[in-house]
């Protein structure tokens, strides 16, 4: 590991001054950043760690909430508001990762966990055009089971790891940055992440040095249902082959609004917006349902180690929101 | 000004590098070999420890990180002549072989049941929104996850985890 300077911000403003200079890097509860910078992926010559930063789980005006970026994963999961209010969120969070790690992640980490492609990992082994850009993907051509089958390129086929992250794009969850020069501004968080294009290093559409203080959750109707789903190899500390948090509000078996947001097929959390509109104002039928499914992924472009995905996120879409609709379906 | 930690109850300075982990500082700085290294990457759970109660992973946190923590290794959860209760139970329950995993598991079990008791959802708990968590094998097994067992003591674990959990034993204070 690269040495560094390591120093701790008591807040907001402490922590954008503190990571002025373009080697700095802010550290949450450091399970994916200090794991890169041993492997010397990533190497920053300065730490700034935020979680001593203020801001706990409040409710906002509008009846929502507001959470602060240092907030530990297991710290939300738990909160009553988010348990039965936003179960969705909840269920996603203790679906990652084991105890001990939601524990020491943070919000904002979590948010900005990187890929766990292999090839990505395997520093001085592999080809990885987000390690280094213009390298080469071996991934295209070696193991992609776990890898996009939506909005990939020719560069990268990478997946966002993070449960949290598919919950908050369900939820139309908003992300309150700062910059350096102090300016303050939002982003919903569907549009934190991009997609990979020509510039799969780049993960993030944040300006260098801007930190996340806090994620807003908009306030949801009592009648809405959440849930969220994931599928993986082992049933538990695996990370998803395939994840849907849906929000559904149905009656009379007419749906009046749902949201879909699905983990595990692409390089950010993919919010199915096609499968939205197929749906909005519809009938909630299971054949409904299945067509609002193919609609989202006729889109889809599967390596041969990955198609099986096509099917199980269909199959993953239905199952979820059935279980949502309940008896109306 | 040294910045400090306690670990098992007694000061300790941090490191000077920053590079240093909790866990190399436990044992290759402080002697401490109980906590043990086995991934060095998050995914076995060996070298699980306690900070102020709560079970963490030492081996992806940097020690500075824990300035002002108290840190319990499975060297201030219990001695050969005093056992923790959960370590007796092991034994009786022969939830460990080679023993390389025990630490982490016995540390981790401990934070989790400070995690039931105060209401902490799992992957397995069907009800989100009810104040209290039976502690079924399944929400063992569930929550016990991130610390694995090459030797597959599995069943002897949760047995032994079982029988504790169900008296309510609380973690004792760390040696002073
Ligand atoms: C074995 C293993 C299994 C896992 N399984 C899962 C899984 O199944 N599902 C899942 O979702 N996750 C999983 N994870 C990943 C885990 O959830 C992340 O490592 C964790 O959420 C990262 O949070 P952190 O606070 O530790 O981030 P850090 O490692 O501290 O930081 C991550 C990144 O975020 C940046 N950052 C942190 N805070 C801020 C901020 N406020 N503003 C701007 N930038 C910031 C850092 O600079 C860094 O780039 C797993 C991890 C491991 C090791
Ligand atoms: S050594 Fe820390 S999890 Fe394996
Ligand atoms: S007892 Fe050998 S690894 Fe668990």
């Amino acid at each position: 590991m690269r040495p560094f300077r390591y120093s701790r911000a008591v807040d907001v403003a402490d922590a954008v001054r503190l990571a002025g200079s373009p080697g700095a890097r802010y550290l949450g509860g450091g399970t994916n950043l200090v794991d890169l910078m041993r492997e010397t992926i990533e190497q920053p010559d300065a730490l700034v760690d935020v979680t001593a930063m203020p801001g706990e789980i409040e409710e906002t005006p509008e009846g929502g909430l507001l959470i602060g970026a240092a907030v530990r994963n297991t710290a939300l999961a738990e909160h009553p508001a988010v348990r039965t209010r936003y179960p969705v969120l909840s269920r996603a969070i203790v679906a990652g990762a084991s105890a001990q790690i939601r524990n020491m992640a943070t919000l904002g980490g979590n948010l900005l966990q990187r890929t766990r492609c292999a090839y990505f990992y395997d520093n001085h082994g592999s080809r990885c055009n987000k390690r280094q850009p213009g390298q080469g993907c071996d991934a295209l051509e070696g193991f992609h089971r776990n890898h996009a089958i939506l909005g990939a390129s020719a560069a990268c086929i990478a997946v966002h790891p993070s449960d949290m992250a598919v919950a908050l794009a369900a939820l139309d969850a908003v992300v309150h940055l700062q910059g350096r020069n102090g300016s303050v501004r939002s982003l919903p968080v569907t549009d934190l992440h991009r997609l990979p294009g020509e510039r799969p290093d780049v993960d993030t559409l944040l300006e260098p040095g801007e930190l996340i203080t806090a994620i807003e959750l908009p306030p949801l109707p009592a009648t809405l249902r959440s849930t969220y789903r994931k599928v993986r190899d082992r049933s538990s500390y695996a990370f998803a082959l395939v994840s849907v948090a849906a929000v559904l509000d149905i009656a009379d078996g007419e749906i009046r609004d749902v949201r879909i947001a699905l983990g595990g097929v692409a390089h950010k959390p993919w919010r199915a917006t096609r499968a939205e509109s197929v749906l909005r104002g519809g009938s909630g039928t299971a054949a409904a349902f299945a067509a609002a499914a193919d609609a989202e992924l006729a889109e889809a472009r599967p390596l041969p180690g990955n198609a099986f995905k096509i099917e199980l996120a269909r199959r993953t879409i239905v199952a979820v929101l059935r279980e949502l609709a309940g008896d109306s379906a | 000004m040294t910045m400090t930690m306690t670990v098992n109850g007694s000061p300790v300075s941090l490191p000077h590098d920053a590079r240093v982990s909790l866990l190399d500082l436990v044992r290759e700085h402080l002697h401490l070999p109980g906590t043990k290294k086995g991934c060095n990457q998050g995914a076995c759970g060996a070298c699980t420890v306690l900070v102020d109660g709560e079970r963490i992973l030492s081996c992806l946190a940097l020690a500075v990180q824990f300035e002002g923590r108290s840190v319990t290794t499975i060297e201030g959860v219990g001695t050969p002549g005093a056992l923790h209760p959960l370590q007796a139970a092991f034994i009786e329950h022969d939830g460990f072989q080679c023993g390389y995993c025990t630490p982490g598991q016995i540390c981790s079990a401990i934070g989790m049941a400070q995690e039931i008791r105060r209401g902490v959802p799992s992957h397995v708990t069907a009800d989100l929104a009810a104040p209290d968590i039976a502690p079924t094998r399944d929400e063992l097994r569930e929550r016990m996850s991130g610390n694995l067992c090459r030797c597959g003591t599995h069943n002897g674990i949760i047995d032994a985890i079982a029988e504790i959990v169900s008296a309510d034993v609380l973690l004792p204070e760390p040696a002073q």
